[in-house]
């Protein structure tokens, strides 16, 4: 089991004011699936996204990723999970300003441990989502679903075992934000675990199955039956 | 690792020329840091090799003997203007023999004044130097023209006279003065010689003086039986001790004082050895206390420097987030944000040095144009002292922000405006 989740709950706490954001969650994600965790803003769904991500730490629950209970890792452990395992596309694209695409996808193989040939790999992956041409360009000269194919290459360069990806057609006009839905989906067909954050039903039909929070609980978790494909003609090579 | 040095001084030049004027600016604390103290030192090394040379240039193996006490190291009794007249013309004969002081090569006495020279319906107004024979071996007097006084002369009293160079140009021009009679306190005295022109020596005019033998200026001109100060060369540097040793020996015994301690001593000896030693101390100390002055102005950089860094780290919140969120560790962002205060110090540091090599090189070649004797020292010390202190304000100032960047939470970064 890719990720396994029991009772976690996360309290945030500012000026001693405890506010409870996730009451007590419990649920699995298997290697392979495409998994929308959906509800509206404030239901938690961004902060549980941020807590499977590694980015932030549950209160009080059990979280094993791969097997492994990352409850008990360190910071420098849990960066190392981040970089080996995790990919993340957010709404905002998070590139690096005053830097090319193609030293935006290098940044996570030079936190990496493990050898590679830097420049080969990201061209590579670069490609992959269409952007072979535009390798040396800075990232302010690109359209935002260009930005935003940028950031999936970046999420996929180590190879990750599952990518968050946070309201990813948010920033985006509808076209582009086709485009990236294939992509997400075409990168499932081929094995890869997606999760994907969002409030827009429509968004989430892409998916295989739906996990609705609401108020930090679940409230439904089912398969999608007429799930949605997106075609604009960019494929993933 | 490599790879990763690498990324880090690429981002750092690259945040660094994103902000260019910034950066610039605050370079600009270092550079004049690192500016003002490698010019400091420079000038510093230089005036202290002036004066030292100066001092050298007297000779360091003369023993000077001054009458009356004095503490080691305060001013000699005669300072004051008091007239103490233990020392005589014997004492300088006494202490002139190798059987007293073996290392003692010649020894020569003084009895110095002011009077008027003159010549014809020329006068002049100079110093008087009542001197014995040994002048010419002890101070490295050279003769132009004619001759010194010898022995005999000076022991017979003879009415003869050496002049300086300066002194033979306000008497007599261009007119010869071998065998002139000229006429000081009323007596005639004949000229002999005139010396070489030696210039201004350790803050002394030699030039502007006349030598007349000892004895006669003492007997003759002065009316007097002491001698205001006697100086001694011995053979070696290295026998300074012993040879000042002898010399008090033979001094109390010629004065008849048995306090071997020194308490009651009527005289003080002294060693341009230690003269040298004593000024190098001490130009040594403004050295490096002028040196530490500037270095002040490194720490006002540095924390202008800490300031700039904090802003970075503030407007770069996202960054760091993003940078976590891709799998950089805490100990990744702080080596980034302190490779880039190090580039800053580190570059300011190297103009600085640039700045502050040209600007010791145009005063050494203005003070040579003045006339003094200056060597460029830009020492490699300096250089490596410059470097070393760069880099470490760097790495001092830029430590705390850079902690505060690697501390940050990848998510609150992450989600900062």
């Amino acid at each position: 089991m890719l990720i396994q989740v029991h009772n976690l709950v996360k309290n945030f706490v500012n000026d001693e004011i405890v506010t409870k954001v996730l009451n007590g969650l419990t649920f699995n994600i298997g290697s392979g699936e495409f998994v929308a965790i959906m509800g509206p803003s404030g239901s938690g769904k961004s902060t549980l996204m941020h807590i499977l991500g590694l980015l932030d730490r549950a209160t009080i629950g059990k979280y094993y990723l791969l097997g492994k209970d990352v409850t008990k890792l360190n910071d420098d452990e849990l960066a190392d999970l981040r970089n080996q395992k995790i990919g993340f596309v957010f709404q905002s694209f998070n590139l690096l300003p005053r830097t090319t695409v193609l030293e935006n996808v290098i940044l996570p193989l030079t936190y990496a441990k493990r050898k590679v040939e830097p420049m080969a790999r990201a061209k590579e992956v670069l490609e992959s989502v269409g952007l072979g041409h535009r390798l040396n360009y800075y990232t302010n000269q690109i359209s935002g679903g260009e930005k935003q194919r940028v950031a999936i290459a970046r999420a996929l360069v180590n190879d990750p075992a599952v990518i968050f990806a946070d309201e990813p057609t948010g920033n985006l006009d509808s076209k582009s934000g086709v485009q990236i839905m294939e992509i997400l989906q075409e990168l499932n067909n081929q094995g890869r675990t997606i999760i994907l954050v969002t409030h827009e039903t429509y968004t989430s039909e892409h998916a295989k199955r739906i996990i609705k929070i609401k108020d930090g609980l679940i409230v439904d978790d089912y398969e999608v039956t007429q799930r949605r494909i997106a075609r604009d003609g960019v494929r993933l090579k | 690792m490599l790879e990763f040095c690498r990324q880090c001084i690429k981002v750092s030049t690259k945040a660094l020329l994103a902000n260019k004027g910034r950066s610039f600016l605050t370079m600009l604390g270092i550079i004049i840091g690192v500016a003002a103290v490698i010019i400091i030192m420079a000038v510093g090394a230089g005036a202290q090799s002036l004066i030292i040379n100066q001092v050298k240039s007297l000779g360091t193996d003369i023993i000077g003997i001054l009458p009356g006490a004095s503490e080691a190291e305060g001013p000699p009794a005669t300072v004051m203007g008091i007239v103490i007249t233990t020392l005589t013309y014997e004492d300088a004969l006494a202490l002139n023999d190798k059987k007293n002081v073996p290392n003692v090569v010649d020894a020569v006495a003084y009895y110095k004044g002011l009077g008027t020279v003159s010549w014809g319906s020329n006068s002049y107004d100079t110093n008087l130097s009542g001197s014995t024979v040994g002048y010419l071996t002890v101070e490295n007097g050279e003769v132009n023209q004619g001759r010194f006084f010898t022995k005999e002369e000076e022991v017979n009293l003879a009415k003869v006279v050496v002049l300086g160079s300066t002194v033979r140009k306000e008497l007599f021009g261009e007119s010869d003065p071998i065998g002139q009679k000229v006429k000081i306190k009323k007596q005639n005295f004949e000229v002999i010689g005139v010396m070489k022109e030696r210039g201004t020596v350790a803050f002394q005019n030699n030039d502007d003086q006349v030598f007349i033998p000892l004895r006669t200026m003492q007997k003759l001109v002065a009316g007097v039986s002491h001698v205001s100060m006697m100086r001694l060369k011995i053979d070696n540097q290295a026998n300074t001790i012993r040879a000042m040793e002898d010399i008090k020996i033979v001094l109390r015994e010629r004065h008849e004082i048995n306090d071997q301690s020194g308490a009651n001593d009527d005289f003080t000896v002294r060693s341009s050895a230690q003269a040298l030693e004593m000024i190098t101390v001490i130009t040594n100390a403004l050295k490096f206390f002028l040196a530490a002055m500037a270095a002040l102005s490194l720490l006002v950089g540095g924390i202008g420097i800490m300031n700039i860094m904090l802003m970075s780290v503030t407007e770069r919140t996202r960054e760091i987030g993003l940078r976590k969120a891709v799998g950089a560790s805490n100990r990744n962002i702080m080596s980034q944000f302190l490779m880039e205060a190090i580039s800053i110090t580190l570059t300011g540091g190297i103009i600085g040095i640039i700045i502050g090599s040209i600007i010791s090189v145009l005063i050494s070649i203005g003070a040579r144009l003045l006339g003094y004797n200056w060597d460029l020292v830009v020492s490699p010390f300096s250089i490596f002292l410059a470097l070393t202190v760069s880099v470490a304000v760097g790495l001092i100032f830029g430590l705390y922000p850079a902690r505060k960047a690697s501390r940050l939470q990848p998510i609150e970064a992450l989600r900062h405006e």
